[in-house]
This record gives structure tokens, sequence and C-alpha cells, in this order.
């Protein structure tokens, strides 16, 4: 059947997307930007189905998808600027976290918030207003953003400050792509001491300990992380290894490093696909890694030097890691908890690990205040993120089972991360959904920015 | 949208008033699907299907479907697809199984079999496959039969539909798979339906709720082939092979 719009559309390459996770694929014709002036082409391409920006596929589910519409692949717009002077950068919405290390650390800057892989776009920091280990000192990405210029499906092209346009602003921040996709942005970037890190690492071996420690002592660390082992059960129920730290001083460095402190090396040690075979991640090989990696950290050590990459981007190592889980994928759940839901904290985590899903990389962290945007994801309190590998059926059920006791509480998940939460649930997790839906309305009237996730939940 | 562990959201039943069809809509509505289109030919026999599928927040739509006009398939299900939307999990599972001896007798109406079997769902899986290349996604589930796996002489043309059926939907899957559209091929053995009302229950005889069940553990998995009860692809595995006299016995029972 020959249809009519289908031919006077521009030859854009039909592509199956997934996220992160492998799972869920959809087709869209995919528009390979190149720089800000093709992202707002392709944003405005004539489209059935709308139009979604895409960075680096690093959200877990269907966010950066559009079954039948258009992508726009941001990754070849990757320039960005800095000035000396301030910290301030300017970035094209394809640059990446990686590209950007490469460029500041040298200079003596970092990013204000890095996520636990440095292969995410400045266009997926702001849409998801991602968080790092610093979230209860520094906040999230979108707290540092000066500015931004959006583009819009109709052709046009905003800049917005959280002064000139505070509502867009805001709504666009853990929006998800659906007010606009980003072109370019400008950041504030703090400056460091060195390339290295002095680390304190605590073992606890259940969840109240590591509980404790990080209520008591996370306000002396810039940034603070606990690995929890998903596969522990009965007595070592949550049992954690916490990391913390700050960037070092010149100072602190060994006497060899000090002549060039900003010394910066990011390397994928295995990245081929055939290096990671398929369902190398499977309860049994799972179990073994947790063991020996919770038995390898030490009980306590003070002032351990770790490089930007050991400390904040383990995973990066290997590249293809998520292949790992085999062809029917992972998903990934992460949920924030006001901070007096322990009791609910102890539950999940006794749910998920009770359950023997197959759980490789799991992270707790306390969340500091949040900010205004209506989507944004933290909230003062807990953050528990937990792989799960897909293919067991009872995962389904499960996992409905722990969003109803995050629900109970106040609490909210990651839609970032999120690739089968019920969208009913939305309005009670995002109390501010509506004043997000008003200003989507406003910039984007036909309901052409839309996404897989945004059909799902109802967003779009 | 389907979800990263199979749930979908939408369906479509081409055969709306089928047993099995219905135990698996049941299922879909019980977990997130919330729109529910059943095409078929007897509008009374929709309606009441329509009726115990009804609970809160889940739309229920009917709309005329005959397997047999081949003709109007692409056009008709556009439209249903442009009535309704998208439709994320479409369930083939209209067919007749008929009467060896009324074949017999009547050649030509064996003939309709193979054009309702196999003609009708050949046209409309390919509609359907249309829809789902322009919607993007799509999971196409298709009632296929352990019939298909080895023609038995007391219905072999309903075997023989069966088997051209399960060729195409495997075939049609490989072709879709790149195109993130998945197609599920059910074999049920002898199920306590409608269609096999007054016979004999064959060994392993079971139930549209337990098909059901096995069909929505598959989607979870993503599996593109599902037996009902999981045991006939182990017992199947072994009847393929069995030499023809031996096959000529085992399958009079
Ligand atoms: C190993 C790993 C660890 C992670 N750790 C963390 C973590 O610690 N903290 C955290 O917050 N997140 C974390 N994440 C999630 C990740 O940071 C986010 O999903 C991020 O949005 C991915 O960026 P991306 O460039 O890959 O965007 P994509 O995944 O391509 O897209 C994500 C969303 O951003 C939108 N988007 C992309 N570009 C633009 C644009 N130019 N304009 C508008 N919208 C756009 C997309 O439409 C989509 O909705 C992690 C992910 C992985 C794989
Ligand atoms: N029951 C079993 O033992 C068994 C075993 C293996 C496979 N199967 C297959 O499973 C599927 C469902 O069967 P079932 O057991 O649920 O039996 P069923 O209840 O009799 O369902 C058969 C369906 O096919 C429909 N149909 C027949 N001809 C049609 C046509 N020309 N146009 C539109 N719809 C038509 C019927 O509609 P009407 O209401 O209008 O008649 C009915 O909805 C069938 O394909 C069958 O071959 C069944």
């Amino acid at each position: 059947m020959a249809s009519t719009s289908a031919d006077r559309r521009p030859d854009y390459p039909v592509e199956r997307l997934t996220g992160w996770g492998n799972t869920a694929p959809t087709t869209a014709r995919v528009v390979h930007a190149h720089s800000p002036t093709e992202i707002a082409a392709g944003v405005a391409a004539p489209s059935d189905r709308g139009a979604v920006a895409r960075g680096l596929g690093r959200c877990y589910g269907d966010a950066a998808q559009n079954a039948g519409g258009v992508v726009v692949d941001t990754t070849g717009a990757g320039e960005f600027s800095l000035d000396p002077a301030t910290g301030v950068v300017t970035a094209s919405a394809g640059a990446s976290i990686d590209e950007l290390l490469r460029g500041l650390v040298p200079w003596g800057f970092f990013v204000p918030v890095t996520p636990g892989t440095r292969y995410v776009t400045v266009g997926g920091a702001i849409a998801s207003d991602i968080h790092g280990k610093n979230h209860h000192k520094a906040g999230s990405w979108c707290d540092h953003v000066l500015s931004f210029r959006l583009a819009l499906p109709d052709g046009s092209i905003r800049s917005v400050t959280p002064e000139s346009d505070p509502a867009l602003f805001w709504a666009t921040a853990g929006g998800m792509g659906l007010t606009g996709a980003v072109i370019d942005a400008t950041f504030r970037c703090p400056t460091i001491g060195s390339s290295r890190l002095v680390v304190d690492t605590d073992r606890s071996d259940d969840l109240d300990g590591v509980l404790a420690l990080m209520t008591e002592g996370d306000d002396a660390y810039d940034y603070s992380v606990a690995w929890i082992d998903m596969m522990a059960t009965g007595r070592h129920l949550g049992r954690s290894v916490l990391q913390r730290g700050w960037f070092a001083a010149p100072d602190d460095l060994p006497v060899g490093d000090r002549a060039n402190p900003f010394a910066y090396r990011a390397d994928v040690l295995v990245s081929a696909p055939a290096l990671v075979p398929s369902g190398v991640l499977n309860p049994l090989t799972i179990r073994l890694i947790d063991e020996v990696w919770y038995r390898k950290a030490p009980k306590v050590r003070r002032g351990e030097i770790q490089t930007i990459p050991q400390f904040f981007h383990p995973l990066d190592m290997i590249g293809t890691w998520n292949n790992g889980y085999g062809p029917r994928g992972f998903l990934q759940w992460q949920c924030a908890l006001p901070l007096d839901a322990v009791d609910e904290l102890r539950r999940i985590v006794e749910l998920l690990s009770t359950s023997r899903t197959t759980s490789f990389v799991n992270v707790l962290k306390r969340f500091g205040p949040g900010n205004p945007g209506p989507l944004s994801f933290p909230m003062e309190g807990w953050t528990l993120s937990v792989d799960v590998a897909v293919g067991n059926p009872d995962v389904a059920r499960l996992l409905d089972e722990v969003d109803d006791l995050v629900l109970a509480v106040g609490g909210r998940l990651y839609l970032a991360k999120d690739s089968r939460m019920k969208g009913s649930m939305l309005r009670a997790m995002y109390p501010k959904l509506d004043e997000w839906r008003a200003v989507k309305a406003s910039v984007d009237p036909d309901n052409r920015l839309c996404s897989d996730l945004g059909r799902r939940l109802g967003l779009c | 949208m389907k979800d990263a562990l199979g749930s979908v959201q939408s369906a479509l039943v081409l055969g709306g008033t089928s047993d099995i069809a219905l135990a698996i809509v049941r299922r879909l509505v019980d977990d997130r699907c919330a729109r529910v289109v059943l095409a078929g030919r007897d509008p009374g026999g929709l309606e009441k299907a329509a009726a115990g599928l009804s609970r809160e927040g889940v739309e229920v739509a009917t709309t005329p479907f005959d397997a047999d006009d081949a003709e109007h398939h692409a056009a008709q299900i556009a439209a249903i697809f442009a009535e309704h939307g998208d439709l994320d999990l479409v369930l083939l599972a209209f067919g007749v199984l008929g009467t060896q001896d009324g074949f017999d007798a009547d050649p030509a109406s064996a003939s309709r079999v193979v054009h309702t079997n196999l003609g009708g769902a050949v046209s409309a899986s390919l509609a359907v496959a249309q829809q789902f290349r322009r919607q993007g996604h799509g999971t196409l589930v298709v009632l296929s039969s352990v019939a298909a796996e080895r023609a038995r002489k007391s219905n072999y043309v309903y075997g023989a539909t069966k088997a051209g059926l399960d060729a195409f939907a495997q075939g049609l899957g490989d072709a879709l798979a790149p195109l993130g559209i998945d197609v599920m091929v059910v074999r049920p053995g002898f199920v306590h339906t409608r269609m096999t009302e007054g016979m004999d229950a064959q060994p392993f005889a079971t139930t549209p709720d337990a098909v059901a069940d096995a069909v929505v553990r598959g989607l979870r998995r993503g599996a593109t082939t599902v037996w009902a009860p999981g045991i006939l692809r182990w017992v199947f595995a072994v009847m393929r092979h069995l030499p023809r006299p031996v096959w000529r016995i085992v399958s009079a029972r």
C-alpha cells in the first residue's frame, strides 16, 4: 500500500533501536545530525509519528526510541568549548561526558555530575536530569545548567534559561526529550585539584550498617556510593561496599605523579562484542562475581588514590557488558524513597534478593534534596538501582510488587531506567505531572514530540 | 507499547470468539492491556465475548472480519489500526477443524477449509505486517497446532493447513525480526474448546487457560515458538522421526 505522505518524506534510513538493556526493539527513521542546525531540522522533519532526540542510547529502556517515527541521533554533533577563566562550557547536545572529560580534565576541570558511565551525551544528561555520586552535595545535572537551546517541532529554536523561562527549563530537565530537542547547552564545571581521587572504603555486613554509615558520614565526602550485593540474603541481606572520596590535591599524589597532576587516560579494555560472550552474566557467574568482589573489598581502607575511570566509571572498562545478559536483554529498576522509608527499603532489597533474579550492577545512594523539575527523578532520601535479567516469567509480578511498595511510601521510579512500569503510577510518583503536561502542550500543541516511553506511559 | 517484559497495552484478535484467544486476552487485560479489539464474523458472539472481558479501565471494541474475504484484509486491517491506534499484539486465532468424513464426501469443503485456515491466515498476517512496519513495532501470535508437525490420517486436511500456516509464520517471523517485530508460533495439542466439543480427548489434552499461560510465559521470554503443554515439544521431537508404519499406528488413536 503506497502512502502518499511517505512519498514526500526525506529518505532517512530505517533502523532498529533499543536502549542499553536490549529489550523491546522498535524501528524508526533515523536522522543522523551533525550539527545543532541538523538536530533542529530532524525534529521538524515530516513524520506521521513524531520525533524524539537520541544520544548514546544509555537509557536502559525505550526513552530514546520512537516506533514508526523519526529519531534524531545527535551524536554527530559533539563540539564544545571551555572558558578556562570561569569553567563555563558550551557544548553541542551530542557531546559526551567521555569527550568532555578528555578536554576538561587536563585544564583542571571536571563535569558537574557524572553517571556511572561516561558514554552519555549532554542532551541525554539534561533529558534525564542525571545524578551522580555527588548528588548529596551538588544536586543533579540541570542544577548546573545556565542555558540551553531547544528545537521544537514547528521548526523554531528557543533559548531557555532558568530565569527567562523557568517552566520550560524545568520541564525539559528530566523531561525525557518530550519538550523539544536540546541542540546545545551551557553549564558550569567545577575545578579539581588533580585527576585522582582520595577514596575511603567501608565494608558493611548488612543493610542497616551501610545506611548508618551514609547517614553519619556522607557530609564529609564530595562523592559517595555503595555497591550492594543483591545475591546475599538472610543475615547478610544488603551487605555493601561503601566508597566515598574527593578529588585529591597535587600534594596527595604519589611523588612521581605530582609533576603531571591532571594526567587523564580512559581506556576501554574490552570492547569487541565477541569478548563478552552472550549470556555470560547468569545467576551462577554473578553470585561468584559478587562473592569475590565483596570479599576482595577491605573492611575499612582510608586514603586510597584512585583514577577517575576507576572511581567513577569502572564498568566502562568493559565496553559492551550489557551483551553479557544474552539476546533477551535485561532491565534496570531504580527507585527513590524518602529517608524514613528504611523498612520499605529493606523489604524491597529482601524481595529482590530472595527472588534470585540475576543482578550484576546494584547501587545504593543517599540523595540530597531534589530540584523544581516536575519529572526530575532525585528526591531527598535513598535511591536503589538493580539490574534484572529478562526471561524469568515471574519477574514482571515481582517488579509490580516492589513498585507498589515504592508508591505506598511516596517514592518514585527513574524514567531513564524504566522499561516496564505502569503508566497509571506516574501521577502519584511525580505529583507535578500536570504542570509538566501543560508546558509540553504549550510548546508542542500537536504532540509531535513522542517516544516509545512516552507512548507507553501516556506522556505523548 | 510492548514493554521489556513482554506486557502489551493493546491487542487485536482475528477470530474474536475463539475460546483459546479469549483465554489469552483475559490474561493480557489482567496485566497491562487496556484496549482490545475483537474481530470476527459473528456479531452476537463477539458482543458476548466483549462483555466477558470488560472491566474497569479496559476498552473492548468489536469489528466485523471474515477470514475468507482475503481481498479486503489489507484495507480492513488498515482501517482497524487507523481507528484504534497502535495495536501492540495481534492474535491470529481463527480456524476451522472440519471432519475427514466431511472432506471425503465433499472435496470442495476441504478446499474452503484450506482457504480459511491457510489462505485467509496468510493474507491477514501480511496485512498485519504492513501495519506493524508502519507503526514500527508489534507482536503477531499465530495459533498453529501440533497437527502442523505431522499429518495424521484422521485429519490431514486440517494438518496440512496448519503445516502451511506454521511454515509461513516462521518465515514471516524471520523476515520481520530485524524490524523489531515478533511472530510467535503457538502449537497447542488437543484443547477442550468449542472446536473439539464432543470429540475424544487426545493424550496431553489441555485447556484454553493452560494454553494462555504458556503464551504469556512465551511473551515474557520473547519466545518464537510455544508448545502447549510444553511436553509436546519433546513428544513431537520423537514423533516427527517415527518411521511411517509406526506413526500410522501411533497416530490412529
Ligand atoms: C552503565 C550505566 C550507568 C548509569 N549510571 C547512571 C547514574 O549514575 N545516574 C544517572 O542519572 N543515570 C545513569 N545512567 C543512565 C544515563 O545517564 C541516562 O539514561 C542518560 O540520559 C543517557 O544519556 P544518552 O546520551 O545515552 O541518552 P539516550 O539514552 O540516547 O536518551 C535518553 C533520553 O534523553 C533524551 N535525549 C537525548 N538527547 C537529547 C537531546 N539532545 N535533547 C532532548 N532530549 C534528548 C532521549 O530522548 C531520551 O529520552 C546510567 C546508564 C548506564 C548504561
Ligand atoms: N482446540 C484445539 O484442540 C486446538 C488445537 C490446536 C490449535 N487450535 C487452533 O486454535 C485456534 C482457535 O481455536 P479454538 O480452539 O479456540 O476454537 P474456537 O473457539 O472454535 O475458535 C475458532 C475461531 O475461528 C473463527 N472462525 C472460523 N472461521 C472463520 C472465518 N471464516 N472468519 C472469521 N473467523 C472464523 C471462529 O469464529 P465463529 O465464532 O464465527 O465461528 C472462532 O472464533 C484455531 O486456529 C485452531 O485451529 C485449536
